[in-house]
């Protein structure tokens, strides 16, 4: 018997009982579908995060006090001394084939006008801060390096921030209070949407020096380095440390974006792996039932196989109309999950904020293992079938 | 009905001393204790034994569903006594042509598509399939039931596709298992007389029953009792199923 013929009878059989075979079916659809929007979801949050981290640029290094191991994990050891202004302009006079060298503070605070106030994220720096920050401005403009140098109140802030203390004016040239001190509003910026440690929208920039004042802090937190050739960046980093490692011994590191990207990445891609996972074993559930309704279905049969054998069906003709019949019922499935799942992903990234991307290996990956889980656990059923006695299962009733 | 042929026909089916010995619930039951049989080419025979004689178990040997404990079945010229499922199944689809007491066919599945099965096994195309499953049930007189499923036909109906069925891939032997036990007299008759115009056409037949009526409507009767063949007799006073049908009072002609 040919290989078409078995395939035209295992159909034949499913259709006789549509219903069942849509049933058992589900299992497979709910599983496929599941492993493919999750999957999605995994994979677009993955992009958008290594996309936004891309978007400051490759060539940045982020100098931290303390001691970090080469993966970024672990608990930091507590800095024994924090960083100051005056370690970034070290690091800017001694190390050369620097673009810009930029001490960086970022803290909570609230800012108010009027009777409107919101939380906000203080991100300070210097006039080169715009060198490493990745927003850009719509209007007005950056504070400048006098105002860095007089610790000027003056600030530039984020779209929400326009949003919520100025809704339909212009900022410009209005005055702010923030952390109970008044500030000018010099410039604002773009949305960009919510990304990596939190919304970058509700940020507000203002000079290094200032913030020092308003939040009440002598030491700086990172300092960030744009090298002006990305493939300079391994041998600027050695020559940051070698400067460094006079005034902080070990108690420094050194990331570049690559590596803080590669870290990401990794830990994204094995939450990915860990939704496929969990998606997979409803697939595996499903699996199940397709078995349990061939073995019913041997059971129910058991006349027609013995007939069958009767004319002359071999061991292997029967094997193989039971396990095309799983595995009919697993790829069915498994198209229709895929339609599912690729359909729910596509909505839920239309009409949430919740990005999601249907990857086709994504795809390719949940076919195979439908179709996997359809002879794994169609195999069994088929092969209790072939096995009949053909006596035995004619006096069947 | 005596064919004074001088040439012996050929023989079809052979068994030679065989016995069967199983096993039931830790009991040794001798089913057939020594059974030699001999089927020629064009002949219709008769194995008849109460229940219990072991004629099912003789009609499975020799109808390749099971395989003697000692002795030898000899179909067409092979040794099929220590042969694998498989090659008994080829064999089977090869040769026999099985009418089975229950009709056996397959449900919700049309007629045509049920005549055809033999031949998807022996990987006949499906236009060959189509051609020769239509003329079997032309030929048992069921040419306007085609599409038909077994549920909407008739017990004889049911009966006669399976008879068609047995045909379609020109067996050497068909085998009927008590073909009128699940019938009315009437359908039984016209089953009968079905298979002797089929034995008239050359076709050989062996009939298991337990019904000494049915049995004398063969050439040969071969009596079994207790795993033994126990005599084997010439019919002389054949009933022709046709006759009998047109005896039949009209009333039941009409039914």
């Amino acid at each position: 018997m040919n290989f078409l013929e078995s395939i035209r009878i295992a159909f034949r059989a499913l259709a006789a009982n549509k219903a069942r075979s849509l049933l058992t079916m589900l299992g497979v659809i709910i599983g496929v579908a599941a492993v493919i929007l999750l999957v999605g979801i995994g994979t677009g949050v993955q992009n958008e995060v290594t996309g936004s981290i891309e978007g400051l640029g490759s060539n940045l290094l982020f100098v931290l006090p303390g001691q970090y191991d080469a993966a970024g994990g672990g608990q930091p050891a507590p800095p024994s001394r924090r960083f100051t202004i005056d370690d970034a302009q070290y690091i800017e006079r001694r190390v050369s084939g620097l673009d810009a060298v930029v001490p960086v503070i970022q803290g909570g605070a609230t800012i108010k006008s009027g009777n409107r106030s919101m939380r906000v994220i203080v991100a300070a720096a210097t006039e080169k801060g715009s060198d490493v920050f990745s927003a850009n401005l719509i209007d007005g403009r950056h504070y400048r390096r006098s105002e860095v140098q007089a610790a000027s109140r003056v600030v530039a802030l984020g779209a929400s921030v326009v949003k919520q203390l100025f809704p339909g004016q212009d900022p410009i040239g209005k005055s702010v209070t923030i952390q109970g001190q008044r500030f000018t509003v010099i410039g604002h910026y773009e949305a960009q949407g919510g990304g990596l440690g939190g919304d970058q929208d509700a940020q507000v920039y203002m000079p290094v020096t200032t913030a020092q004042r308003v939040l009440g802090v002598d030491d700086i937190g990172t300092i960030i380095v744009k090298v002006s050739d990305p493939e300079g960046i391994d041998r600027a980093k050695a020559d940051i440390l070698r400067v460094m490692r006079p005034r902080f011994g070990d108690e420094i590191t050194v990331f570049s974006q690559e590596q803080t990207l590669g870290i990401l990445s990794d830990l994204l891609g094995t939450l990915t792996y860990m939704l496929a996972g969990i998606a997979g074993i409803s697939l595996l559930v499903g699996g199940i039932g397709i078995m349990n309704i061939m073995l019913v279905s041997v059971q129910e049969r058991t006349r027609e196989i013995g007939i069958r054998k009767a004319v002359g069906a071999r061991t292997y003709d029967i094997l193989s109309q039971f396990v095309i019949e799983a595995v009919a019922l697993s790829v069915m499935g498994g198209v229709l999950g895929i339609a599912i799942g690729w359909g729910g992903a596509e909505a839920l990234s239309a009409s949430t904020p919740v990005p999601s991307e249907v990857t086709l290996w994504a795809v390719a990956m949940a076919f195979f293992f439908a179709f996997g889980v359809g002879v794994f656990f169609g195999v069994y059923p088929a092969y209790k079938a072939s096995k009949l006695d053909p006596i035995v299962a004619l006096r069947y009733e | 009905m005596s064919h004074a042929s001088t040439a012996t026909p050929r023989v079809v089916l052979e068994t030679r001393d065989v016995t069967k010995t199983y096993f039931l619930e830790g009991i040794e039951v001798n089913a057939l204790r020594g059974i030699s049989l001999t089927v020629r080419e064009g002949e219709m025979v008769s194995l008849m034994g109460p229940s219990g004689s072991g004629k099912s178990t003789l009609m499975h040997i020799v109808g390749l569903l099971d395989t003697p404990t000692k002795g030898q079945v000899i179909l067409e010229g092979e040794d099929a006594s220590t042969m694998s499922p498989n090659q008994l199944a080829e064999l089977r689809n090869r040769y026999i042509g099985f009418v089975f007491q229950s009709f056996n066919l397959l449900p919700r599945t049309s007629a045509q598509a049920n005549v055809e099965l033999p031949l998807i096994y022996s990987g006949v195309s499906a236009g060959e399939r189509t051609r020769r499953a239509k003329n079997a049930l032309e030929r048992v007189g069921l040419s306007d039931r085609l599409g038909h499923f077994s549920s909407q036909l008739s017990g004889g109906q049911q009966q006669r596709v399976a008879v068609a069925r047995a045909l379609v891939s020109n067996p050497s032997i068909v085998l009927a298992d008590e073909p009128t036990g699940n019938l009315d007299s009437r359908s039984g008759i016209e089953v009968m007389a079905m298979l002797q115009e089929l034995n008239a056409q050359g076709i050989t037949v062996v009939v298991v029953t337990h019904d000494d009526r049915i049995a004398r409507h063969s050439q040969r009767v071969v009596r079994i009792l207790d795993g033994r063949i126990q005599s084997e007799e010439i019919v002389r006073d054949r009933i022709p199923a046709a006759a009998e049908l047109r005896d039949l009072p009209a009333e039941e002609v009409a039914g």
